[in-house]
């Protein structure tokens, strides 16, 4: 049914942070591999090794941020679903094949009555939709349902793919309707922020900013006590190099 | 947005072949028999081969039928509905003006107004997009169906009508270009909001997430070809509006109508090709690109 539920009973999701993320596109990776092999159609490759192109679930972007002052700041950028809360991909959906979970508001697509009309990707604005080009069905990021619930799992290993393998910790998983999760407290401390606001879409993941760049005062040098104070006028062996180095 | 030729061919054959069927179900003209037999099979020709290839574009056209389930909130499927509405009750009403020399007046206007909303329904599933600001405004509608309504009217051998319904679609086609070219700017979503990175400074995409192409890229960034966007614009202009204008201002004759008629199918579809071409999706910003 592609009418939005009115609230979801959970907010599962994601806490993206920005400022620890390294860029390894290790979650891409291990994304592909956990989807390409467990529920629905596998994530095809066109030509892999020649033009290749394919379906990922997750993509790694990579910004320059030019401040006004001083250098420019590298930011990678993690992109998957955002499992909206509005999500206007589902009540686009002609067949019913894409919908929004009542018990803990995963947006999923049911491959078997999918068309393939790519509707719902134009209505993304995040680009978290991707029709797989062997399948023909639409593929997206199913925050791991097939691992989060999987009672032959270890408990550890029921996380979403991308959150156990990231290696820096810059991926967080849990219930943003619960105030107390790690997630709503992450997002409460650091300003977590919602991408594209003015679509109106609520996305449920978050994004942590980077944190402030610290600010040294331009007249301390931290080696300053090691180092001796270089002299404007040297005299000695360094004065009589300095003078024959001029006459050169 | 990618100009999919089965889009394409789609509602440029679909607009113009319900158009004809919004004119024959209001009686004009007031054809019977053989006669009617002829205009009935240009409208069904148009509007069900238009249909026929939108499905090309699907990944799974075999389960289609599905397509009829979500008409609470789908556009998609309220056209789905229209369309086999309008079918079904034009071929009913049609029957009757070809084998029974009979105009059931009501079945007709019924017929018309199952027509007039199917155009309606297809504008709005590109209306409804958020995402393309070129697309998200009533103008989009009025010119889906004011183009409709002309090329039914021109089809139809409705000389007068014809001439001022495409005079009006003219406006809105040139008003919907005008608007169209500042609505990325002016939507308010940009590589900043997209980022969430503008507060530190100027965002700049430095990197994309992988070396070779993907379906987004393919689909959505559609930047080839843009660059005769300007020139395509008169052309598509003078085919769809000017020429049959001209043409149908001369003294009637059949060839001049043929004419106008072809010439405004190609102005539509090179209409139809910069709607999409120069559609801009905001996923693009995250691409560093529009």
């Amino acid at each position: 049914m592609t009418q939005l539920p009115e609230k979801t009973d959970r907010k599962l999701g994601l806490v993206i942070d920005l400022d620890t993320c390294v860029g390894c596109h290790a979650c891409v990776i291990s994304c592909k591999g956990w989807n390409t092999e467990n529920y629905g159609a596998p994530l095809s490759d066109q030509d892999p090794y020649g033009d290749a192109s394919g379906t990922f679930l997750n993509r790694v972007h990579s910004y320059e941020v030019q401040p006004e002052q001083g250098v420019a700041q590298l930011i990678h950028f993690p992109k998957s679903c955002l499992h909206c809360q509005d999500a206007p991909c589902v009540t686009v959906c002609p067949t019913g094949a894409s919908y929004k979970r009542v018990e803990d508001g995963i947006v999923l697509v049911n491959e078997s009555d999918c068309i393939g009309c790519g509707l719902c990707a134009w209505a993304c604005p995040y680009g978290a939709r991707e029709l797989d080009q062997a399948a023909g069905v639409m593929k997206k990021c199913t925050l791991c349902v097939d691992r989060i619930y999987n009672d032959t799992l270890p408990q550890e290993d029921r996380v979403p793919a991308c959150v156990r393998t990231c290696p820096a910790g810059a991926r967080h998983f849990g219930d943003f309707a619960d105030p107390d999760s790690n997630v709503s407290r992450l997002t409460a401390e650091r300003g977590g922020m919602d991408l594209m606001p003015e679509q109106g879409t609520a996305p449920v993941n978050k994004y942590l900013p980077p944190r402030p760049k610290d600010q040294i005062a331009k007249d301390i040098d931290v080696l300053a006590p090691l180092l001796a104070p270089v002299d404007e006028n040297p005299g000695g062996f360094l004065g009589w190099l300095d003078k024959a180095l001029e006459k050169l | 947005m990618h100009p999919a030729p089965s889009v394409i061919i789609f509602t440029t054959c679909s607009g113009l072949g319900f158009g004809l069927l919004i004119w024959l179900g209001l009686g004009y003209p007031a054809v019977t028999g053989w006669v009617a037999f002829a205009f009935f099979t240009i409208a069904y020709v148009l509007a069900v081969g238009g249909l026929l290839a939108s499905t090309f574009h699907l990944g799974r056209p075999e389960r289609a039928p599905k397509a009829f389930t979500q008409w609470r909130t789908s556009w998609l499927s309220r056209e789905a509905w229209c369309s086999l509405a309008a079918l079904l009750t034009m071929a009913l009403y049609g029957g009757g003006l070809v084998f029974l020399d009979t105009r059931w007046s009501g079945l007709g206007l019924l017929g018309a107004a199952a027509s007039l909303a199917t155009v309606l329904t297809t504008s709005m599933i590109y209306t409804q997009l958020r995402t393309v600001p070129r697309w998200h405004t009533p103008l989009t509608p009025a010119l889906f169906l004011s183009l409709s309504l002309a090329g039914g009217a021109l089809l139809a051998g409705q000389t007068v009508i014809a001439i001022w319904l495409l005079a009006f679609s003219g406006i809105v086609q040139i008003a919907h270009w005008m608007r169209g070219d500042g609505a990325l700017n002016a939507s308010g979503t940009n590589i900043a909001s997209a980022t969430g990175l503008g507060n530190i400074g100027t965002v700049r995409a430095f990197e994309p997430p992988h070396t070779g192409t993907n379906y987004l890229l393919s689909e959505f960034v559609y930047v080839v070809g843009r660059k005769h966007a300007a020139k395509l614009r008169v052309i598509s202009f003078a085919l769809m509006i000017a020429l049959p204008i001209a043409l149908l201002l001369l003294p009637f004759n059949h060839l001049f109508a043929a004419l106008a008629v072809l010439s405004h199918l190609v102005g539509v579809a090179a209409s139809r090709w910069l709607f999409f071409a120069q559609a801009e999706h905001v996923l693009g910003l995250y691409y560093g690109k529009r």
